[in-house]
């Protein structure tokens, strides 16, 4: 231990309408690369924010140096030194790197900019960090991405810079950009700068970390030095030992399945995803965020198109084409989206309308709608899901998420698809109407329907699901059936596919 | 709990239109004030045969609007069913139904034109309207020779008057507004455009495909730009090429009085018509009290903005309630 450390955090929490971080202790030492980890949703990015000056803390105090550190914007936060790096690069494409770089303070006589004084201070700037090799004067478009990574982090460590945070850069990197990044960083360390790297890929993790936070559900577990920390027992932090009792699932008859995918692909997020679901069985696929799972359930409701592979329904011998979301709803496919406001909802339109969007044909006659009729059939679905709401005619945007969700349930029930594809069917959704939720998918479940559950929340998973299929890097790794999981066995194959080392066999 | 209260029809028509039918009320006390021969029957009359070529565009610009694209090329297009419908009759003699039908087919297809081609190319359908105004008016000229074409009284009497000098063509344009509000209201049609301008893709992500109705919803309005065509042709009983220059601006300004949001989504084809009605009242009676044309322009202008900025205003009160 350094005798001062540089950054120190005591008590820090954050509380929205339920609390997302509590009572997390930390300390950061000079020239020190701090990894920090966790499952989605863990509050990783929202103390690296509170640090950067970006959100606010609830409670709690922070040092920097000794001295209190509470900083009122991100600016203040900058000028003390501490600059963080988001996931969204915010770059201007059309500008050159110069301009990026100095944006804010562009040096100018009269009004003009000065663009031989512009690209020396720039081409300077980028030599002292070693980044020489990308032109100054090039737009910032014409960059690879890992390149633009570069130009963000350059602009980060332009003038005092002690602290730099990084929000998963290597997302959207490849192998070699990920090399070059850690050059940076260990040119970094040696200048002292102290980095903060946020990340579940725990093979680049162990490559340069030289401490180690893991963070679960808002709290702090440990923090440990990298040296003499495998990526299981790291693995282990994360999880947890809590286990929880789960609700009995019907045994399925044996029958066709309902859903058959047979080598899906839409390179490079989607690889060769195959899987089936059959009537009455609950699927579940579980992956981090950005593993393909969204993407999977795209291609397969036609919002996307694939590649390559097929799709098999009620176990038809030829596949069935679904070019498009109105062939798939046609075919039977309904799809609740992973972002009910933008994609779902029409959130100044009434809970009536937004329910019978796709199954007018039921209110109508020759093309003219039936209001008593869609008004009686969207009362009943309200009462069945427990929507709560003044009246039918309000507009959604005013409901809570999870009636909300209940009006997109809703609007597929009026449906009655076979086959349901659901994306992250409880974010945001209260505990109340969760459970609601999980109801009305068992009991379409129990009607003979096929279910496809993306979440990011594994209990939920292991809670109403028949098999859980794990995505890692594009890839469907793993399938576990009921009683053949445990969340450590479920994070392991979802992490395998970033780690280094080859997957694991259990 | 639920609770299930539908909200009084009354309470929800006096809330929508209230504020237009005063707008309307105010000017007309205000011009009867300023001039003596303002309140009389013959102006009412005069403003109700004025009217109907710019209602009609104006229901079809008001879907335009609500599915969140635009099109100037209704003065243009107008135009062109006007001059090849003329030219059936004088040059191809064709009978006047006929030359009326190709009048109405002309519109319709460079409609459908311009909504193919930026639905299906994903263009902005201010641009590939634009490109249309031109490629329309052109048109009208190429078709009329430059010239005035004089038809004769064969098609006037779409503008001759009936019971209390009301003419067939409001009749029409009339007709119009009743179907065109319940289509917006009532039909399955209507529905799925006030969806895709509200949300193009959560409506594409349940299964509607949103590119058909777009399509038919410019094939409308050029089908209604070309009636105002024959409206127009009627009422000069020849067809002029340079008809329906800058109308664009007055039908979009009417249906934007009347609270159609350019943003998509949101909009009444009553209300469009209490805009119109609010652009006739404000033209007929300046030019009662004797206003100049830049007076008129001017505080036409104004009104538009006017209207706009209490409409916004309206819309944040109603969101921060919220």
């Amino acid at each position: 231990m350094s005798p001062t450390p540089y950054l120190r955090l005591a008590g820090i929490g954050k509380r929205y309408a339920t609390p997302v971080l509590s009572d997390i202790d930390l300390t950061l030492n000079r020239g020190e690369v701090l990894a920090l980890t966790g499952e989605n949703g863990a509050g990783k990015s929202t103390l690296s924010k509170i640090v950067a000056g970006l959100i606010e803390p609830s409670s709690g105090e922070m040092w920097l140096e000794d001295a209190p550190y509470r900083p009122e914007s991100r600016h203040a936060a900058e000028k003390l030194g501490i600059r963080m790096v988001m996931q969204e690069l915010s770059l201007l494409p059309t500008l050159s790197v110069a301009e990026n770089l100095y944006l804010g303070h562009l040096p100018q006589r009269a009004g003009f900019l000065r663009t031989t004084e512009l690209n020396a201070m720039a081409a300077e700037h980028m030599a002292a960090i070693g980044l020489d090799r990308i032109d100054p004067r090039q737009p910032v478009g014409e960059l690879g991405i890992g390149h633009q990574q570069m130009v963000e982090i350059a602009r980060s460590l332009i003038g005092n810079c002690q602290l730099l945070i990084l929000d998963e850069p290597t997302a959207m990197l490849t192998p070699h950009e990920i090399d070059r990044l850690f050059e940076q960083i260990a040119q970094l360390k040696a200048k002292k700068v102290s980095l903060v790297y946020i990340s579940h890929r725990l093979g680049e993790v162990e490559a340069i970390a030289d401490r180690v936070c893991v963070l679960r559900d808002g709290h702090h577990v440990e923090t440990r030095p990298m040296a003499g920390s495998s990526q299981d027992d790291i693995v282990r932090l994360m999880v947890g030992r809590d286990v929880l009792a789960s609700t009995i699932r019907p045994t399925l008859p044996p029958a066709a399945p309902l859903l058959r995918v047979d080598a899906l692909s839409r390179a490079p997020v989607v690889q060769e995803v195959s899987f089936e679901v059959r009537p009455g069985e609950i699927f579940g696929i579980a992956g981090l965020v950005g593993s393909g799972r969204t993407e999977l359930l795209r291609l397969i409701f036609g919002a996307d198109r694939a590649d390559s592979g097929a799709i098999y329904l009620h176990g038809e011998a030829s596949p069935t084409p679904i070019p498009s979301p109105q062939e798939a709803v046609h075919r039977g496919i309904g799809m609740i989206t992973e972002d009910r406001k933008s994609q779902s909802l029409l959130l100044d339109k009434s809970i009536v309308v937004n329910t019978t969007l796709a199954t007018l044909n039921r209110v109508t006659r020759r093309g003219w709608l039936k209001p008593l009729r869609e008004r009686a059939l969207t009362r009943e679905l309200a009462d069945t899901l427990d929507i709560r709401c003044h009246t039918l005619e309000q507009a959604v945007g005013e409901l809570s998420g999870g009636n909300q969700q209940k009006v997109v349930l809703a609007r597929w029930l009026l449906r009655d698809c076979d086959v349901l594809l659901l994306d992250e069917p409880t974010r945001g959704v209260d505990i109340g109407a969760r459970a609601d939720i999980y109801q009305q998918m068992e009991k379409m479940a129990a009607d003979g329907k096929a279910l496809v559950v993306v979440s990011s929340d594994l209990r939920e998973l292991m809670e109403i699901c028949d098999r859980i299929g794990v995505m890692s890097a594009g890839r469907l790794v793993k399938t576990f059936p009921r009683g053949e999981w445990e969340q450590q066995t479920l994070l392991e194959a979802a992490f395998s596919g970033y780690s280094k080392q080859a997957p694991q066999q259990s | 709990m639920t609770t299930s209260t539908t909200p009084s029809r009354f309470g929800g028509i006096a809330g929508t239109y209230m504020g237009l039918a005063g707008a309307l009320v105010l000017m007309l006390a205000l011009f009867g004030s300023l001039s003596h021969y303002f309140l009389t029957v013959n102006t009412f009359v005069t403003i109700a045969n004025d009217i109907p070529a710019l209602t009609v565009m104006a229901v079809g610009m008001t879907f335009v609007l609500i599915i969140a694209g635009i099109d100037l090329s209704v003065g243009s297009v107008m135009a062109l069913s006007s001059g090849l419908c003329s030219l059936a009759i004088l040059q191809w003699h064709w009978g006047l139904p006929a030359a009326l039908l190709l009048g109405l087919a002309t519109g319709t297809a460079c409609g459908l034109a311009t909504g193919i081609v930026s639905v299906k190319w994903q263009l902005p359908s201010f641009i590939v309207s634009l490109g249309m105004l031109e490629v329309a008016r052109g048109g009208a000229y190429l078709v009329t020779d430059s010239r005035t074409q004089y038809i004769g009284d064969m098609i006037d009497w779409l503008n001759s008057s009936l019971i209390g000098g009301i003419s067939p063509a409001f009749i029409i344009a009339f007709l119009i507004i009743v179907i065109g509000h319940v289509t917006l209201t009532r039909s399955v049609f209507g529905r799925y455009m006030i969806g895709i301008g509200t949300n193009e893709e959560a409506m594409r992500l349940a299964g509607v495909d949103p590119r058909p109705i777009k399509i038919a919803v410019y094939a409308l309005l050029g089908l209604l730009s070309s009636i105002a065509g024959m409206f127009q042709t009627a009422r000069l009983e020849a067809a002029d090429p340079n008809t329906g220059i800058g109308i664009e601006l007055q039908v979009i300004a009417a249906v934007v009085i009347g609270g159609t949001s350019l943003m998509g989504g949101r909009g009444s084809v009553i209300s469009t018509f209490f805009g119109v009605l609010i652009i006739s009242v404000l033209e007929a009676g300046m030019a009662q009290i004797g206003a100049s044309e830049p007076t008129k322009r001017i505080i036409t202008g104004l009104v538009i903005i006017a209207a706009v900025m209490l409409d916004k205003y309206r819309d944040t009160r109603k969101q921060r309630r919220h």
